[in-house]
């Protein structure tokens, strides 16, 4: 059948209204949102939201907005999880609140949390201006002057620092780790994002920089104990601890550590 | 009227960039690198702009895969792809540089998939000769915005304010010499003064009820410039996007890439049949993004659309290794949304309005507006895509012309934009409009007008009205709706302060959004045609002599005014270039001046 010459739909059926089904499932969901500001007493603010099939917790937040709470503030932007905004703690686990299907959570009330790890602005809003800066310390990817046009990079390489480069930099790992959520270290470690950007640097086959030295004396790789939180929320599924941390701790070994190269390092100072 | 207004704190650069995504950062490397002082404000976090959305590559005439490809190609699958009415100088600077735009990412630190022989990998892509966009999997936006936001910060001259919401552009005489707005976290005020303003502030979906845009692109750069006097270009193109998830209803709209068919994705309606082959037996799946859309929406027109209202999109054949690493955040977008394994189940997807061609009407050269002082770049302006954009085209517009932005803006303020007076009765008018919202009861029914319902329902007049399919009773009735929503948001209010109080940042959001839907609606009532992504089910033929002009809105005392002004012909040295596309077809030229002495294709064309 000659599909194209169908006739033409008219304006009277508009299609969306045949698309449009409410996927409303009966349901009803208690979410228990932490509101306050800096410096008052936070309280736990209760909602009703129908539950629509699929739902993630995003979509209950902006129902709570659009209908019982305007006021009510929480960072998001692509709704995708793509650009890692909408991070939040829920039922005290950090997560992508635009990922997080409310059909996936134990039945009951639903409690939402800012990121404890930061200072906060606003009910689910905190202030994460410190990974910005953190980033502005690590020096930028550096190519020798002289390297001929056009590049060539082996697949492999790039497989290989893919994985680094999917991070949507939304801090959930550096919410997570102990070193900078019950240590407060972060005038003295970079954290796992950071730990991650390095690695993408140094593991890029035309970055010509030597990041070892910063990153453990700036960057306090030293503090890690490899506990493996950040890669358990990381929603990119980057292996931070397995790809990223142990192999620059293995790097700092050889620099530092390693017989061989301390020896060598000791006769050159002699020189 | 006060004239003394509330205290105001006042930031100074030479180039004020309006927008963090791909354009606003590349123009403020660019001034910056040019010896200027540069501010880039942006409503989000730095890196969450929504060029991170953008997943199918960057489309760049390097000719890795196919030696036939160069710029001379990718300008005539431009130019066709748009219908022949966009700004064919914009055209041809864009995809002469586009090229070594992608080389000096890559010098950045950006990285790309590889051939065997290790260069850039190249992609198919829908309407494109060849194998073109340069690519990361399915995260080449991210992978740009990265680059760039690396760049930048590491940049000398460059302050980045997060967080901020700009709502007026500030002018001395007829000279932009600044903008004024509020830090969004705090709710204080803030002037930047500035010798030169870029407006790299992306484009407007959300007005529309389904989109794959974030909540940010409510058209405020348009809307400010459009205040300030500059001309808007056809704003009537509207992209939808054949692919959104429509399923379920929370994840409807969001992008599915382009790239899924670019890596041999099949589209089939409810009976199994690969209907593309119907309607465009040459490009099939990878035909032109209006093309594509309008078959999936007359699919289900016709009763053979999937369970939700669209078509099946599956890529089972291409099997569960390669899918995963060809397109892993669709993969991983479909399991954690709809519960879809899509190497072992097909994708049920539907159109979803995803860019807007039109915008601020800049000159090719230097991204000028019409206002001294002001630039813009990016989906902020218009021109360069038509009637319809070609994918891969836009990730290669913001850095092509956002860099061209911050160099002319950088010339200019050292120029002439010396001095940046600020009339502080301009400030005193805008604080008061800003104000008017706030001190609203959400609970009494003396509330006023809530700006998110206000929203819901602009959306619901866009897409019902002003969406796919347009007609001048449909949209006058989309018109009436919009004028209707403009009287009701006089009496917007909502509860709280100004400490982060998205209600109250909403509020701004819908009125810009109700003078950009409103360009949308009289720029569509003046294209009495159907040509790309304008498809009127009351004009389906394209004319003549609507092929040899675009529609120009602006300002006038007694409000919104549409004028059609002529768009020059192609001129000699690039007529011969459009037949180096493989989709030249001299009986099926878009109608235009091309088509006025044609000796085929007599007959009139219609809308596929």
């Amino acid at each position: 059948m000659a599909v194209a010459d169908q006739p033409t739909p008219s304006v009277e059926s508009p299609v969306e209204n045949a698309l449009t089904a409410s996927g409303l499932t009966g349901e009803t969901l208690t979410l228990r949102v932490l509101k306050g500001v800096p410096g008052g007493e936070p309280e736990e603010a209760t909602y009703q939201v129908p539950v629509v099939a699929g739902m993630v917790v995003l979509d209950a937040v902006h129902y709570v907005q659009h209908n019982l709470d305007t006021d009510l503030a929480c960072r998001w932007n692509c709704k995708a999880a793509k650009c890692g905004s909408c991070s939040a703690e829920v039922n005290g686990h950090p997560v992508l609140l635009c990922k997080t299907r409310v059909d996936d959570l134990p039945a009951g009330p639903v409690t939402l949390h800012p990121l404890k790890s930061f200072p906060l602005i606003k009910d689910l809003v905190t202030d994460v201006s410190r990974n910005y800066e953190v980033n502005r310390e690590i020096p930028p990817f550096t190519a020798a002057p002289d390297d001929g046009t056009p590049w060539r990079i082996p697949q492999q390489d790039i497989d290989r620092l893919y994985e680094f480069r999917k991070c949507i930099e939304c801090f959930l790992c550096q919410d997570v780790c102990h070193i900078l959520r019950s240590h407060d270290y972060s005038d003295r470690f970079y954290g796992p994002r950071f730990f991650v950007r390095v690695a993408s640097l140094e593991m890029h086959p035309k970055d010509v920089l030597d990041r070892r030295d910063q990153t453990r004396d700036q960057g306090g790789l030293g503090y890690c104990n490899i506990t493996k939180c950040c890669t358990e929320v990381c929603p990119e599924h980057i292996h931070i601890t397995d790809n990223a941390l142990i192999p620059m701790k293995e790097r700092m070994v050889d620099r530092y550590f390693d017989p061989i190269t301390r020896l060598g390092r000791a006769i050159r100072r002699k020189r | 009227m006060a004239v003394t207004p509330e205290p105001y704190d006042t930031i100074e650069c030479d180039v004020l960039v309006v927008g963090a995504g791909g354009a606003g950062m590349r123009a403020a490397i660019a001034a910056a690198e040019a010896g200027c002082s540069v501010t880039v404000v942006t409503k989000s976090l730095l890196g969450k702009a929504h060029t991170v959305m953008a997943e199918g590559g960057i489309a760049a005439g390097i000719g890795n895969l196919d030696p036939e490809d160069g710029w001379e190609v990718h300008f005539a699958d431009t130019m066709l792809g748009g219908q022949l009415v966009n700004n064919w100088r914009m055209v041809e600077l864009y995809a002469h540089e586009v090229i070594d735009r992608v080389l000096e990412l890559e010098r950045w630190g950006g990285i790309f998939d590889r051939t065997d022989d290790g260069l850039i990998m190249q992609r198919a892509f829908g309407a494109h000769s060849w194998r073109r966009l340069a690519h990361v999997g399915d995260r080449t936006g991210l992978e740009l915005i990265r680059t760039c936001q690396d760049k930048m910060v590491h940049t000398a001259g460059v302050d980045v304010c997060m967080e901020y919401t700009l709502t007026r552009l500030l002018k001395s005489g007829d000279r932009v010499c600044g903008a004024f707005g509020y830090n969004r976290n705090t709710g204080r005020f803030v002037a930047f003064k500035a010798g030169a303003v870029v407006l790299a502030s992306g484009g407007w979906g959300r007005m529309y009820r389904y989109t794959s845009n974030s909540w940010e692109c409510s058209g405020d750069g348009a809307a400010m410039a459009y205040q300030a006097g500059a001309d808007l270009l056809d704003m009537e193109f509207v992209q939808f996007h054949p692919t959104g998830m429509i399923w379920p209803p929370g994840a409807r709209g969001i992008l599915v890439t382009e790239a899924v068919r670019g890596e041999g994705g099949l589209l089939f309606n409810a009976e199994g049949s690969r209907f593309m082959l119907d309607y465009d037996p040459v490009k099939k799946e990878l035909s032109s993004r209006d093309v594509v859309a309008r078959s999936i929406y007359k699919e289900v027109q016709a009763g053979r659309g999937t369970p939700h209202g669209g078509a099946y999109l599956d890529v089972r054949h291409l099997g569960a290794d390669y899918v995963k690493r060809k397109l892993p955040s669709m993969y991983e977008q479909f399991h954690a949304l709809a519960s879809v394994d899509i190497t072992s189940q097909p994708m049920e997807v539907g159109p979803t309005i995803h860019y807007t061609m039109g915008g601020v009407r800049v000159d090719a050269e230097t991204a000028a507006t019409t206002v001294p002082g002001l630039y813009a770049a990016g989906e902020a302006a218009g021109g360069l895509h038509g009637a319809n954009r070609l994918g891969g085209n836009s990730l290669g517009d913001i850095l092509v012309f956002g860099r061209r932005a911050g160099d002319a803006a950088a010339a200019f303020a050292k120029t002439e934009g010396g001095t940046r007076v600020i009339d502080d009765a301009q400030i005193a008018a805008e604080q008061a409009e800003l104000l008017q919202p706030l001190g609203g009861d959400a609970g009494s029914a003396a509330a006023g007008e809530n700006p998110y319902k206000l929203h819901e329902d602009l959306q619901l007049a866009m897409q019902d009205d002003a969406g796919i399919g347009r007609s001048e009773e449909s949209l006058q009735r989309a018109l009436a709706a919009i004028l209707e929503l403009r009287e009701r948001s006089t009496r917007i209010r909502v509860s709280g302060g100004r400490v982060l109080n998205p209600g109250w940042h909403t509020c701004r959001d819908v009125t810009n959004m109700l003078v950009i839907s409103e360009a949308i609606v009289r720029g569509a009532l003046e294209r009495r045609e159907s040509r790309g992504s304008q498809w009127r089910f009351d004009h389906l033929e394209q004319e003549q002599e609507f092929g040899k002009v675009n529609f120009v809105t602006r300002r006038g005392d007694d409000g919104m005014h549409v004028v059609s002004v002529p768009n020059k012909p192609l001129p000699d040295r690039l007529r011969p270039l459009l037949e180096r596309s493989r989709f030249y077809d001299p009986a099926k030229l878009p109608k235009g001046y091309l088509t006025e002495t044609a000796p085929a294709g007599g007959t009139t064309r219609k809308q596929q």
